[in-house]
């Protein structure tokens, strides 16, 4: 009877909330109700800041009268007395996918799609700023639910689909009413992402710098397009020039990527809201730098379960640390000024979003700053300051009636009022029945005690101080409850509570049937449960430090700069001074100030060499360490990505590149493509962030590849030009004329569109931009030099080079360098004819010879490689130590700078043990510029400390118990990829 | 007649040496031979300076110091250094030509377990490949089948043949059991997850092992009217005739590993990897377990690893006094095996004694694979398996080996790869 009573009057209601006033309505009469509601008595938060006590809020038709202490209750007003509860705005979540349905996974064929499904748009599937959000928005009443029960009444949706994903949709999570109302803005923004739509195929961008090159080419079609230079229609670009007032977040995803998708916002001045990954405490300061404003997510890691050693020891430092650190995150931003919003995306149940926050504010995190994030913050990122986020006169009563402090473990959320709609979570009326009992039942007597959640008390009955089974349910103020006595016998009983504070009496139905009434008289308060604990001694959970970079054998501090002077050392110069005995090198300011007998110096660090041999740091001119991606495999071009937009900083390989005596390295791309991507050309700063490795001034390199790779002779590719060498050549013949063309065109004057691709491949016909070319057989090398001189310029160096001995007068005369394996081959066809004599014969045939790794193992050992030379083909000691140092130096026009041991160059040195070409060396300091990035005995004590932090961190997870930061999961290790040239990610 | 035939064949390998004579194994040792000079590196721990070391018909019939008065064919070998041929277990040598190209590929065939599949019969002794291990003194290898639970029966070969008969040295004389791993690879391919996570299947992998070795077993035990080629092969664990190459890297999957082989009554068990095996050396020494560790230049498995784990592992097993050898197990695995003698290198790089570590690719190989009756050290009664090198041979840039010898014939150390090194050479030299 009852339930019909209140689904009728859903239904009338919703009724007359759907009507909009200019429709028909045939149902009834129409009506208005245009009373105000006045909610008086409340800790009321007009903003976070601002909290009135006995605080007043006047409410009508959906906004805000007034608010404050002394408001004017108009006659025609419902009250409602809060004496005892808090009003606080209701939240809003700027980045969710709320009510609009992911498309499902394309299945791929088994050969690469590469052009684009769809005609009249742009070229590329995977931009489609044409998606209109709110033509695929469905109100979920389901997830609204679930959305106001944490405290949301707003929801900024998109969806969530593509690079460009088009524009989104403003919410609010308003059951009572239609679309027509709770719509606030059906153009609320538009977005972006790094992630390729699930619904195509097509291949390119494979990779995340080719999604960053997609976008920035995106942008400036947008513009070229805007002044009327196209022929054709394209509805993406158009979509894009009418969004273009719109704010744009864009899904990054992670620290890295916060700042990649900055520097994209930054050459387009577009100042993107960035959604981030929650591992923003890890490189604050980087973060800063972007000066960007931000969406968090806070789905903190869970324990994992580290109970059998013979699994925990696969989890990483890195992966343990950031189960203890990641809860710090908002607390850390917060207290750098970062401006940021909390999103409920990214966790694994929307549910955990209040517990997750509460931890945060645990660690730390300020209450009112929550507040913020939840409320005014979002509200300003989505420009609706003056509609959201506060409740102020005039903006939409959105607002939440709690039992206490929101952010308390114990605070009931009672109402979420949207749009002055109210929604019950949680019956506020509900009595506090919590305490201790004296129960007389049937004759006996109990203790009772009813503890917990104020609408759902836990019950625990006792007899002589004995527990006995119980169970208890409460709502709408009645108790009902039943328990064992000592005979196991089952009583229940039921009661109507009026009033809290003294006790209550009802029905109690005997275990034989009989009906008769129980007493229940309140002796004292409940205890707090014991999981409180570890708040109650007001201690902030321990955190370990962070490190830079912030994994295993990471830094405590970073390295800095020191002087100091190498005293009788073995000192080879790679210089025409040779190997130089009893020899001191004293270094100042990062540089190489002398090299002489008997140098002294003040205030400088002594390190006694005597018997040991100092280096130039080895430069490795092939390598794919510290990236996180290497093949843009899309299209057969790809000069328009950029291996610099991918450094990853945390590549444990960095730090093994300088156990080996590694100072530089040449990131290049890999050999998937006729034209790749540009390098980077880095210094093995361990601890810097991509930025502060990469060169400054770096020469400008780009990788090219020839061969069985670029035809795609080893998997089942038959689809894509070239398929043989012959493409090969014609394929750069094309691309070349069309550069050509185009920097005529640009340099004319007339309006053309900017090509990033044409842009680099113009930079090399003008000798602005270098080619280190990928290659094998000598016909092909042969060939690359003469498309080199057909168009006027040479090729700088040709990496692997395998055949290079077959061709190397041919080289000495082209003018390029070669940079080689020392013994690899017969790991494919077109290696059939490597030998280990190559290095030798190029050598001496006058051709700049490096030795290479393309290999993130043999690249801690390229000293023992350019050893094999003096095996393989009679290199002297000085021409093979010359092959990893200034050689490499070189070919990447390096030289003036490092690879050398000469006064006034980058002191990039290293300390070795023994002979630095002997298999028994090992390198016992590497320094960059006068900083130790290396040293033997620092690496002992990490190594110490490595395992004294994991055994902390295993023995605190270990005592976490589950529920607490959820559910243990499983040990797990991440799928490294260690990249060589071949690897397609 | 016949010395017409002699001069005819004279010729013919005196030009062929020069171009195309590397695919030619030597004939049998028909003269003394004498080396003398030199530093003889013995394989089993100890030196002789200025030492000599004669062989005939194929053995070693002394070694000493100073000279001899016996005569025969000299090599003067002052300042130079002899050292037994370099040994290269579990290898795959001659079984693939080419990795890219599938069709030289003959060292992996689909099924769990497959004893009875025999390496010797693919191996092709012909291989661009395999002439190229002699130039760096590794003169012996195990050919082993690759990949699946048991991937089948090795068997030891030298590296100058004319064909697998030729090249056998010990037939058949060992099966290789992949052992299952508690962690696995998601297989982001079929759809898992990608990264490492527990792998749910391994105690049912171990028990089909385990079933597997138990049938053998049964089948061994009574005269069974049809054959099961696979049993039959298993035959040789349990009579002590092979040995079993178990391949595990983790602590546990070695111990449940061994104790599997030990449970079912297999007695001679080699680890083959054992990355975690310095953790439980008491436990490998008490069941006469021996590690033939893989590649030292290797990258660790872990990022918090000591970077130069791989390089220390033989040194700490071989401290704990266990017997361990080195394998080049791993990418481009087959033209690897030529630096057999660095990665024994490397270990001295960590503290190793040379001469101890010398032992990890010659003495110690020869007692893990049950051949040093006849190779791994340079003693009187021994095959005359050695190599001439101009300096240390551990060392990239003094490996340079002028003399090489297996069974007394003098091999070539020509190549496809000198081939072409000393074409090109005079192609340059001609302008």
């Amino acid at each position: 009877m009852k339930k019909t009573f209140i689904l009728a009057l859903l239904f009338l209601f919703t009724g007359m909330a759907n009507a909009q006033d200019y429709f028909p309505k045939n149902d009834g009469v129409k009506e208005e109700n245009n009373n105000n509601v006045a909610l008086t008595n409340a800790t009321l938060y007009v903003t976070p800041s601002q909290v009135i006590k006995n605080g007043t809020l006047l409410i009508q038709n959906g906004k805000v009268v007034a608010s404050g202490s002394n408001v004017n209750i108009p006659k025609n007003s419902i009250t409602i007395d809060l004496q005892g509860k808090y009003v606080y705005p209701s939240f809003i979540d700027s980045y969710s996918g709320f009510g609009i349905e992911k498309p499902k996974r394309q299945g791929g064929g088994r050969s690469p799609q590469y052009d684009a499904t769809r005609e009249g748009f742009y070229w590329n599937d995977h931009i489609m700023p044409e998606n209109k959000g709110i033509d695929k928005f469905k109100y979920e009443s389901k997830d609204a639910e679930e959305l106001r029960k944490l405290g949301f009444g707003i929801v900024n949706t998109h969806l969530m689909d593509g690079i460009a994903r088009g524009t989104g949709v403003l919410v609010a999570l308003n059951d009572e009413s239609g679309d027509a109302t709770r719509i606030l803005n059906d153009q609320s923004g538009q977005f972006f992402s790094f992630s390729k739509s699930v619904s195509s195929n097509q291949s390119y961008p494979g990779s995340l710098m080719g999604s960053m090159a997609l976008l920035r080419q995106v942008y400036s079609d947008m513009d070229w397009y805007a002044k009327g230079n196209s022929k054709t229609k394209d509805r993406s670009l158009e979509a894009m020039i009418e969004n273009k007032n719109l704010i744009s977040f864009f899904e990054a995803g992670d620290k890295g990527n916060n700042v990649r998708a900055n520097k994209i916002g930054d050459q387009f001045n577009i100042n993107y809201v960035i959604v981030g990954g929650g591992d923003e405490y890890e490189s604050i300061e980087s973060i800063k730098k972007t000066n960007a404003k931000y969406v968090i997510p806070i789905n903190f890691p869970s324990a994992y379960d580290v109970s059998d050693p013979y699994y925990a020891k696969y989890i990483s430092l890195e992966d343990m640390r950031e189960w203890n650190q990641a809860p710090q995150n908002l607390k850390v931003l917060s207290e750098n000024g970062i401006t940021f919003a909390l999103t409920t995306y990214e966790l694994d149940k929307v549910s955990e979003f209040s517990k997750n926050l509460q931890k945060a504010i645990e660690y730390g995190f300020n209450k009112t700053k929550a507040l913020e994030a939840l409320t005014t913050v979002p509200a300003s990122l989505l420009g609706q300051s003056s509609t959201l986020g506060t409740l102020e006169s005039g903006k939409w009563a959105n607002f939440l009636i709690t039992s206490g402090d929101i952010f308390d473990k114990e605070t009931t959320l009672y109402e979420n009022w949207v749009q002055g709609k109210k929604h019950v979570i949680n019956d506020k009326d509900t009595k506090d029945i919590r305490g201790v009992y004296s129960l007389s039942a049937g004759g006996k007597n109990y203790e009772m005690t009813l503890s917990g959640d104020i609408s759902k008390p836990k019950i625990e009955v006792k007899q002589d101080t004995l527990k006995r089974t119980s169970k208890i349910s409460y709502e709408n103020n009645w108790v009902t409850f039943s328990f064992e006595d000592d005979n196991e016998e089952l009583h229940r009983a039921t009661a109507l509570i009026t009033n809290s504070g003294t006790g209550f009496s009802g029905r109690l139905v005997l275990p034989n049937g009989a009906e008769t009434s129980f007493t229940a008289v309140r002796t004292g308060d409940a205890k707090a449960d014991d999981k409180d604990d570890k708040k109650e001694d007001g201690k902030t959970p321990e955190l370990v430090p962070l490190t830079y970079p912030n994994v295993g054998y990471g830094f405590t501090t970073k390295p800095r700069s020191q002087n100091m002077l190498f005293k009788n050392a073995t000192v080879w110069t790679s210089e025409a001074a040779g190997v130089l005995e009893n020899t001191d090198v004293l270094v100042k300011n990062g540089k190489i100030e002398k090299i002489g007998k008997n140098l002294s110096g003040a205030g400088v660090v002594v390190i006694d060499a005597t018997g040991k041999h100092l280096t130039a740091g080895i430069i490795d001119e092939h390598s794919h360490i510290a990236a996180l991606s290497i093949n843009e495999g899309g299209q057969n071009s790809s000069a328009e990505v950029k291996i610099e937009d991918v450094i990853n900083p945390e590549d444990i390989n960095i730090y093994r590149n300088l156990a080996g005596g590694v100072t530089s390295v040449q990131i290049l791309h890999g050999s998937a493509n006729p034209i790749g991507g540009r390098s980077a050309i880095i210094k093995l700063k361990w601890g810097e962030d991509a930025d502060g490795l990469i060169y400054k001034n770096s020469p400008k390199f780009i990788k090219f590849a020839l061969g069985e790779n670029v035809k795609q002779s080893n998997w089942q590719s038959y689809g894509r030009f070239p398929q043989t060498r012959m493409g090969v050549e014609q394929l750069y013949v094309n691309y070349f004329n069309r550069a050509k063309e185009y920097d005529a065109s640009k340099k004319s004057g007339k309006p053309y569109r900017y090509d990033e691709e044409m842009e680099v491949l113009a930079e090399i016909l003008n000798g602005e931009r270098f080619i280190s070319c990928h290659s094998y057989v000598q016909s092909e090398i042969n060939m690359l030099m003469k498309v080199a001189e057909k168009f006027g310029f040479k090729v700088n160096t040709f990496t692997h080079i395998l055949e290079g001995y077959k061709v190397a007068d041919k080289m000495a005369a082209h003018g390029v360098g070669g940079s080689t394996f020392s013994d690899w081959w017969a790991y494919k066809y077109e290696v059939n004819d490597a030998i280990p004599y190559n290095a030798a014969i190029m050598t001496n045939a006058g051709v700049t010879t490096a030795i290479n790794s393309d290999d993130d193992e043999m690249s801690r050992r390229l000293n023992q490689e350019a050893a094999k030379t003096i095996k393989y083909g009679g290199m002297t000691e000085e021409e093979a130590w010359n092959m990893v140092t200034i050689n490499p130096a070189k070919l990447l026009h390096l030289d003036n700078r490092t690879g050398s041991i000469k006064e006034g160059k980058d002191a990039d040195l290293v300390l070795w043990t023994d002979h630095p070409l002997s298999v028994y060396a090992k390198a016992e300091k590497t320094i960059i510029e006068g900083a130790v990035y290396f040293d033997l005995d620092a690496d002992k004590a990490k190594r110490e400390a490595i395992k004294a932090e994991r055994n902390k961190l295993i023995k605190m997870m270990l005592s976490e118990k589950d529920g607490n930061g959820g559910k243990k999961r499983p040990p797990m290790k991440k799928d490294k990829i260690d990249f060589e040239c071949e690897t397609i990610n | 007649m016949q010395i017409l035939k002699n001069i005819f064949l004279a010729t013919i390998i005196s030009i062929g040496l020069q171009t195309w004579a590397q695919q030619t194994p030597a004939p049998a040792q028909s003269e003394t031979i004498i080396v003398s000079g030199a530093t003889i590196h013995i394989g089993n721990g100890t030196i002789i300076n200025n030492g000599y070391i004669i062989f005939e018909n194929g053995k070693i019939t002394e070694v000493g110091q100073g000279t001899t008065r016996k005569q025969g064919r000299m090599i003067e070998a002052s300042g130079k250094h002899i050292y037994p041929g370099i040994i290269a277990p579990v290898s795959s040598l001659g079984l693939v030509e080419i990795d890219a190209v599938r069709a030289t590929n003959d060292d992996d065939e689909i099924g769990d377990f497959i004893p009875n599949i025999r390496s010797l019969i693919a191996y092709n002794a012909e291989s661009k490949v395999v002439e190229s291990m002699r130039p760096n003194g590794v003169l012996l290898a195990q050919i082993t089948p690759q990949g699946g639970g048991i991937s089948g029966t090795s068997s030891v070969v030298q590296l100058d043949a004319w064909n697998w008969e030729d090249a056998a040295v010990k037939v058949d004389d060992g099966i290789h059991v992949h052992w299952p791993n508690t962690f696995r690879r998601g297989r982001w391919w079929i759809g898992e997850e990608r990264g490492w996570k527990p792998n749910k299947d391994y105690e049912k992998d171990t028990d089909a092992f385990k079933m597997y070795v138990a049938n053998a077993k049964a089948y061994g035990g009574v005269k069974s009217s049809s054959k099961n080629e696979g049993f039959e092969a298993m035959q040789g664990l349990f009579n002590g005739s092979k040995k079993l190459y178990l391949y595990a890297q983790g602590e546990k999957e070695i111990i449940d590993g061994v104790m599997a082989c030990k449970n079912a009554g297999i007695n001679e068990v080699v680890l083959v990897g054992g990355y975690e095996a310095y953790k439980i050396i008491p436990f490998l020494k008490q069941n006469n377990v021996s590690v033939i560790v893989d590649r030292v230049h290797s990258t660790p498995d872990a990022d918090d690893d000591d970077y130069d784990h791989p390089y220390k592992l033989p040194k700490l097993l071989n401290d704990g006094g266990v017997t361990v050898s080195l394998n080049s197990r791993g990418g481009m695995e087959r033209m690897n095996t030529r630096n057999l003698p660095f990665y024994a290198g490397q270990v001295v790089g960590q503290g190793m004694e040379k001469e101890e570590a010398l032992k990890l690719i010659t003495s110690n190989t020869a007692k893990i694979l049950g051949i040093d009756k006849d190779y791994g050290t340079l003693e009187v009664g021994k095959s005359a398996t050695l190599f001439v090198s101009e300096g240390d041979a551990l060392d990239m840039r003094t490996n340079i080996v002028s003399h090489a010898f297996i069974d007394g014939r003098e091999v070539s150390l020509e190549t496809h790869q000198t081939e072409l090194w000393k074409r090109y050479s005079e192609k340059y030299e001609q302008k």
